[in-house]
């Protein structure tokens, strides 16, 4: 790329890729990955300097139609491998992305040692409340008496995962729930969590119009912007406690010390050998 | 009676101080002028169980344990005859105990060695502050001929920071120690002096695990995950506070699962990375192996291998983690699988392994196993070697860059984050060359074809196996299993025979044309493999043209191998 390009401001559309989306026409996750790439413009992160990492699903399929570096690894992993990125390569902005059975289900364990950890990284959730790709199947913020898959046709009878109040309990220090209805607001959200220090927790309300096409009503039931950040853990659990899942906005953020190792070298391979003489 | 070597078998209570007397045995044995080795075993209890040191002596450098013991000596009688298969005792070996330990078990009063009880806790209780491993750590000294100026040496750099009174309580001890064994000498009836040899090189005392370690920083490894297990946690508890000091860091993840994928995270960003795991963990690791080979990110894993399946004997040795090494990942995924073939190879194939990952981009298993892992070797310094991470990577602002281009090498320059114009996305679902997304056939097999290639084509040069001797019996072997086998190949020699032992190194690709060149006058072969299935042999067939004769000694864990085993079974061959 020559000089006077690299040089002019980029748009949105420059973090786009000209690969088109397998998603299907309507699918929420079109309108994060606009949220996605204003956010990349807005904060000026030059393409070559951001990685954006995924797992396996609908959503998870995003780095491809981005213009940075991307990786799309297995399922359930994207915050193992977005971690071990940002701590081997501080310099860079890691931003990790998925979906709700990728990140909630198979990769449960990573996201609360992902909120405990506190490494800089910034997760977006798109929360549609199916697993899409394998074409319709609960997941764990599937609601208990949900009955249109196959694979549970009486429905789960398991209460849905509530990953904000899990991000909250196991010590997330920036949580946020967008919507991809409101994409400026949703890009708004992921500003704010990518230049928070620490671990950045963003679920965004993403529709799925093929397998839970009743989700197209969400537009008329979420609120915008209608929760007020806090920094106290009472205040955004006893707002947690109330929530019926469709107000937005930040819930919760906090300063806490950012898991980061200071690279620096102090010792010569030969004077660590010299350990082992007798 | 005079003796290459000198081999020794301390046993007691947990708190006895057996580790300590048989660490300190060994180091001041080293200082010296010896050569040694010592491997550990405890019962299972996390803390305060049971223990036995096993320690061979010898006047060149040695790696594998002998036959029998020429000495046993228990501090206590509690639970001894856990160790009995472990303790393999000759008439003229003998047992030493304590004289006021009471109720010595069968396997002590039944055994066919010679006994001798002498007054531990006794001359323990003479000394202030005295404690009966120090008694028995003199009397062991002046069997085997360390001088009491090793031993103060050593002494003096363990106790320091116990204070003054700690170390003179030692040292008395030590020499209460000497004495007691030099007026009991017609008794003990051996003098196991050897002569010692003072060499210009440096030499080292390690265990395999810190011997990996050193061979990952060597390498150029700056980024670990860890997840402990049994017994590969000693790599990633050196690793971590040695990575620190050169610029590099370790996380403790929280699973398996998660320090494989962190690996292939901190690798995709261009920093050479590393995990250490046992069989259990391995198995968990293997879907991430996969998309290390399909989205060609360097990555290297040591198995330190125990006892399986499953949870198996985690504390004990077995070479069983082979076929899943070998063959555990889905799909058509070549990788590299190594094994080192003694404590001090350990750093040589770590850090040969790294390089080999990095060069080729691709998933890398090192299987080295507990008994190299978890012993302490005296070696001499490993030389310098030259293999260092290297990379093939793309320069900024290349026109049109194709991540996965089909070279002739089937090594393509992969660009770094950070790297202007370079953006791709690394992905686990089979990509064109432009690393987009592709299910089209010719897109497959152009990237199959690919990365078999860059594995075939490279030029492993001859670390590929350690071929030593000629014969027309060949031994074939791998991993920790070499030690017995060149020992039994040694005291053949000497008998006669000659016999040519080949020790393979590198696993996977195997290499059909060096094989058969190695093979060369061949006409005979005995496989020695620490399996129950003869996962290597069959490996070996599968891989290979073996001879019409071809004979299996296979053995699973938790009992070495001695060398009198392989000899015996050549033997038996005629």
């Amino acid at each position: 790329m020559d000089q006077a390009v690299q040089q002019k401001p980029l748009t949105f559309k420059d973090y786009k890729s000209d690969y088109k989306p397998v998603w299907c026409p309507g699918c929420g996750d079109y309108s994060v990955l606009a949220s996605i790439t204003k956010a990349l413009a807005e904060l000026k992160i030059k393409r070559e300097d951001c990685a954006v990492i995924s797992g396996i699903g609908c959503s998870s399929r995003i780095p491809a139609y981005t213009s940075v570096y991307g990786f799309h690894g297995i399922h359930g992993r994207a915050l193992a491998s977005a971690t071990g990125l940002k701590v081997a390569r501080p310099d860079l902005t890691v931003v990790a992305t998925g979906g709700d059975g990728d990140g909630f289900s198979i990769g449960g364990n990573h996201f609360m040692h992902a909120c405990r950890r506190n490494v800089d990284i910034t997760y977006v959730v798109m929360d549609n409340e199916v697993y899409g790709m394998t074409k319709g199947q609960a997941s764990p913020t599937t609601a208990a008496d949900w009955e249109g898959s196959k694979l549970t046709p009486h429905g789960t009878g398991v209460s849905p995962f509530n990953p904000l109040s899990i991000a909250l309990s196991a010590g997330a220090s920036f949580i946020a729930r967008g919507f991809a209805g409101d994409p400026n607001g949703t890009a708004k959200l992921i500003c704010e969590a990518m230049q928070h220090k620490g671990f950045s927790f963003v679920q965004v309300l993403s529709p799925c119009v093929t397998f839970r096409p009743e989700q197209a009503e969400w537009k008329k039931i979420v609120r915008k912007g209608d929760i007020s950040a806090s920094a106290n853990l009472g205040e955004a659990a006893a707002f947690l406690a109330t929530d019926d899942g469709f107000s937005t906005g930040v819930l919760y953020e906090s300063q806490r010390p950012v898991y980061q190792p200071d690279l620096k070298e102090t010792k010569s391979l030969k004077e660590i050998e010299a350990s082992f003489e007798l | 009676m005079t003796s290459q070597t000198v081999s020794i078998a301390i046993t007691g209570a947990g708190g006895a101080g057996v580790m300590t007397a048989g660490q300190m045995l060994l180091d001041a044995a080293a200082k010296a002028g010896l050569y040694g080795l010592m491997t550990r075993s405890s019962g299972p209890q996390i803390r305060g169980g049971e223990a036995a040191a096993f320690i061979r002596l010898s006047s060149e450098p040695i790696d594998c344990p002998d036959d029998f013991f020429d000495v046993l000596f228990c501090f206590d009688w509690m639970n001894v005859d856990r160790f009995a298969a472990e303790l393999p005792l000759r008439p003229d070996s003998v047992i030493i105990g304590d004289v006021d330990a009471k109720n010595p078990p069968d396997m002590i009063t039944n055994s066919i060695a010679r006994q001798v009880m002498v007054p531990l806790s006794q001359t323990a209780n003479e000394v202030e502050g005295g404690r009966p491993n120090m008694i028995g750590l003199g009397i062991l000294s002046e069997i085997a001929g360390v001088p009491l100026e090793a031993l103060q040496n050593v002494l003096e750099r363990v106790l320091k920071r116990k204070g003054q009174a700690a170390l003179d309580a030692s040292i008395e001890g030590v020499k209460r120690g000497m004495q007691v064994a030099s007026d009991l000498q017609s008794e003990i009836g051996i003098d196991l002096h050897l002569a010692s040899q003072p060499s210009e090189q440096t030499r080292w005392s390690l265990t395999g695990n810190e011997s990996t370690g050193m061979g990952a920083l060597r390498g150029g490894v700056r980024f670990v995950a860890a997840y402990p297990i049994t017994p590969a946690t000693e790599v990633l508890e050196w690793l971590a506070p040695n990575l620190e000091k050169v610029g590099g860091t370790l996380v403790q993840a929280e699973d398996e699962l998660a320090s494989i994928n962190m690996i292939v995270g901190g690798s995709f960003g261009g920093v050479p990375s590393l995990t250490a795991t046992s069989g259990p963990g391995l198995a968990l690791m293997t879907e991430a192996l996969g998309l290390a080979v399909s989205a060609e990110i360097p990555v290297v894993v040591i198995d330190v291998m125990r006892g399986g399946p499953s949870t198996g004997i985690p504390t004990k040795s077995e070479q069983s983690d082979l076929n899943i090494a070998l063959h555990g990942l889905h799909g058509d995924s070549p990788h590299i699988v190594t094994a080192p073939n003694s404590i001090s190879d350990c750093l040589f194939t770590t850090q040969w392994t790294v390089h080999l990952a990095e060069s080729l981009q691709t998933a890398a298993i090192v299987l080295s196993d507990q008994s190299l892992g978890q012993s302490r070797n005296i070696i001499d310094r490993p030389a310098d070697l030259a293999f260092v991470a290297k990379r093939d990577v793309a320069e900024a602002g290349v026109e049109n860059y194709k991540r996965y281009a089909l070279t002739d090498s089937g090594i393509s320059p992969m660009a770094i984050p950070g790297t202007p114009g370079g953006e791709y996305v690394a992905d686990g679902l089979e990509t064109a060359e432009n690393a987009r997304p592709s299910s089209q056939a010719e897109d497959h097999y152009a990237q199959l074809d690919k990365r078999q290639r860059k594995l075939d084509q490279f030029d492993y040069g001859q670390h590929w196996a350690q071929i030593e001797g000629e014969g027309e019996l060949a031994v074939i072997t791998f991993g920790s299993v070499t030690a017995p086998v060149r020992e039994a190949i040694k005291r053949l020699a000497a008998e006669g025979q000659k016999i040519k032992m080949i020790s393979m190194r590198l696993l996977s690709p195997a290499l059909p044309d060096k094989f058969e060149e190695a093979m060369k006058g061949v006409s005979k072969a005995l496989v020695v493999e620490q399996t129950h299935s003869k996962q290597f042999y069959r490996y070996l067939r599968s891989e290979f043209d073996l001879p019409k004769d071809t004979n299996v000694l296979a053995k699973p864990g938790p009992l070495p191998f001695r060398p009198a085993e392989i000899v015996n079974k050549i033997k038996e061959l005629g």
